[in-house]
C-alpha cells in the first residue's frame, strides 16, 4: 500500500478503504512511525475476531515491546471480517512492511462518519514531526 | 507547566546521534539510540557506554567526614580504607529508604583523603536537604560537584581492554568496588570498578569540559570491538536481569532495606543512623512484603503495579518488569507477602485481566560467568 494514499488516526493506525462485494472494507495497520517508536517488539495479541462488531476508538488488541505495552485502536466502526493472527509469529513483518504485510485488521464499514475524523498523509506527517 | 530540563555535558552528543531524549528525574537523557535490545546485547557481549552524569556527586572533606557519612547510612563506612567503595542506604527516621548510594573513600595526590557520595539524580535535592537537617561536625565541608563533573559507565566483558589505554591506573589489578584518582586521557579524574549492569566494567568521573572528547574517543576505539552507546532503556533491562533495585520502583521511603533484600548493605549492630531500630525490626515482621524475582513463560510482560495473586487472593505487586533480552522470557521484580517468597513458589500475575503463571526466583536472574 502507498502510505501517501492512506488515512491515519491520531493513535498512529492507518486505514485503507476498498470496495469489496458492494461494501466498503477498511484494512487497518500501524504506521512505520509507530513501529519505529515502539521498537523491540515482543508480542502482539488481538482481542477482536471475525464477526465481532467494533466502534471507532475501541481497542482491538495490544502490542508489547521491551519497554511498554500499547493498545491498538480501531479507527472505524463496523464488523470485523478478518484478523491477521499470523502476525504474532512474524512480528518482524511490522518493521519490514508496516503498510502491507503488516496489516492487522479488516473491518466492513458500517458508519462512514468515522472516516471523516481521520487525517490524510500530510496532516499525519505533520503531527508526527511535532511529537 | 514546562520546566527546563537539566543537561549533561553529553546531552548534545546524544541528541545528535539518534538518542531518543526523555525527561528522567528532571534531566534530558537518552532512552535509546538504536534499540534497547541491541544496546543491551552490546553490553552483555562487548561494551555498553552509559552517560550517568545525571547522578549526584557530593564531595565531603574534613577529618570527621567519614564519621558523618557513617551516621547517615545503614552500612559501616567509617572504617573503609581509602580506595574502597561501599553501597549503602540512606534511611529516614522510620527505616524507610531515602536513597541508595555509593560511598567512596578516596586518596588525593597529596596523600590526604576525602569522601564522595554518589546519589540518584531524582534524590539529589532530597539528600542535600537531609544533609542540611543533619548538621555536619565542625571541620567537615560538603560540595555538590554534580555539574562540574561528568560520569560515564563503561560496562561489558570488553570494557577493561577498551578503557585501559586511556586510563593511567592499572584496571585489572583493581578489585570490584574500589576506586582511585587517576588520569583519564591525560585529565584528572576518578575511576572505579563499579556498575549497574551485572557485567564487569568501570565508571569514570571526569571534568565536564573533557567528557565529550573522552566519550567519543572511547566509542571510536571500541567500535571494532562492538562498543555502543547505550541508553536508560538498556540500563533498566540490564539492572533488572542482574537483580539490582531501582529507586522509585523497588526502593522508596516506605520500604526498609531488609524488605528489599539488601541485608548485605546493612551492618549488624550499627545503630547510629536514622531509623536503625525500624530497619532491624523489619527483618522478622511477617506483615511486610519482601522483594523477589518472578519468571514467566510466553511473551506478555508483567509491568509495574500489576497485582500478584495466589488462589484468587492478592499477595503482592510487581515493582519492575520487562521482556528479558538475555533470557528471552518475561521477568519481574515484585513485593510479595513473606508466605509466598520461597524460590519455586507458583503464583500468578494479573496481566491486564489474564492471570499468567509465574515462578518465584531468587535474585539475581543473571550472573556473568567469571573468568
Amino acid at each position: 500500500m502507498n502510505p501517501q494514499e492512506l488515512l491515519y488516526a491520531e493513535t498512529h493506525e492507518w486505514v485503507a478503504v476498498a470496495e469489496e462485494g458492494g461494501a466498503k472494507v477498511a484494512t487497518v495497520g500501524i504506521s512505520d512511525f509507530a513501529v519505529e517508536a515502539l521498537t523491540d517488539l515482543v508480542y502482539i495479541q488481538f482481542s477482536k475476531s471475525g464477526g465481532d462488531s467494533v466502534s471507532a476508538g475501541d481497542a482491538f488488541g495490544e502490542v508489547e515491546s521491551v519497554k511498554a505495552v500499547s493498545d491498538l485502536y480501531s479507527p472505524v466502526t463496523g464488523e470485523v471480517v478478518a484478523v491477521h493472527d499470523k502476525l504474532a509469529d512474524k512480528l518482524e513483518t511490522l518493521g519490514d512492511d508496516p503498510f502491507g504485510e503488516g496489516w492487522m485488521l479488516k473491518v466492513k464499514i458500517a458508519d462512514e462518519s468515522s472516516l471523516g475524523k481521520l487525517m490524510d498523509y500530510d496532516a499525519y506527517k505533520k503531527m508526527c514531526a511535532e511529537q | 507547566m514546562t520546566q527546563t530540563l537539566l543537561t549533561t555535558p553529553l546531552t548534545q552528543w546524544h541528541a545528535g546521534h539518534g538518542g531518543r531524549m526523555v525527561d528522567f528525574a528532571g534531566w534530558s537523557m537518552p532512552v535509546q539510540y538504536t534499540s534497547i535490545v541491541e544496546e543491551h546485547n552490546a553490553t552483555r557481549n562487548a561494551v555498553g557506554m552509559f552517560d550517568i552524569s545525571h547522578m549526584g556527586r557530593l564531595r565531603l572533606d574534613g577529618e570527621a567526614a567519614g564519621e558523618y557519612l557513617d551516621s547517615l547510612v545503614t552500612r559501616r563506612v567509617v572504617d573503609a580504607k581509602p580506595g574502597r567503595i561501599r553501597y549503602a542506604l540512606v534511611t529516614n527516621n522510620h527505616g524507610g529508604i531515602r536513597d541508595d548510594v555509593l560511598v567512596y573513600h578516596l586518596q588525593d595526590a597529596t596523600g590526604g583523603s576525602y569522601w564522595l557520595m554518589v546519589v540518584n539524580a531524582g534524590n539529589r535535592e532530597k539528600i542535600l536537604g537531609w544533609i542540611n537537617e543533619h548538621p555536619m561536625p565542625a571541620g567537615v565541608t560538603m560540595s555538590d560537584l554534580t555539574m562540574d563533573w561528568a560520569m560515564i559507565a563503561v560496562q561489558g566483558p570488553k570494557a577493561l581492554p577498551l578503557l585501559q589505554p586511556l586510563v593511567e591506573a592499572d584496571l585489572a589489578s583493581m578489585k570490584y568496588y574500589t576506586g582511585c584518582e587517576t588520569k583519564v586521557a591525560g585529565h584528572g579524574g576518578i575511576v572505579s570498578r563499579t556498575g549497574y549492569t551485572g557485567e564487569d566494567g568501570c565508571e569514570l568521573i571526569v571534568g565536564a569540559n573533557v567528557a565529550a572528547q573522552i566519550w567519543e574517543s572511547l566509542l571510536e576505539s571500541g567500535c571494532d570491538a562492538g562498543a555502543q552507546a547505550a541508553g536508560l532503556g538498556a540500563r533498566d533491562t540490564l539492572r533488572l536481569e542482574a537483580g539490582m533495585p531501582l529507586y522509585g520502583h523497588e526502593l522508596n521511603e516506605e520500604i526498609t532495606p531488609l524488605q528489599a533484600g539488601l541485608s548485605f548493605a546493612v551492618t549488624k549492630g550499627k545503630i547510629n543512623h536514622p531509623g536503625a531500630d525500624q530497619v532491624f525490626s523489619s527483618a522478622d515482621d511477617p506483615s511486610l512484603p519482601r522483594l523477589v524475582g518472578l519468571r514467566l513463560e510466553g511473551k506478555r510482560v508483567p509491568r509495574e503495579g500489576y497485582n500478584v495473586v495466589s488462589n484468587g487472593e492478592q499477595i503482592g505487586t510487581v515493582s519492575s518488569g520487562t521482556f528479558s533480552p538475555t533470557m528471552q522470557c518475561p521477568l519481574a521484580m515484585a513485593y510479595l507477602s513473606p508466605a509466598h517468597t520461597d524460590p519455586g513458589t507458583k503464583v500468578h500475575v494479573d496481566v491486564r485481566g489474564s492471570e499468567l503463571p509465574a515462578t518465584v526466583e531468587k535474585l539475581p536472574f543473571y550472573k556473568r560467568e567469571k573468568e
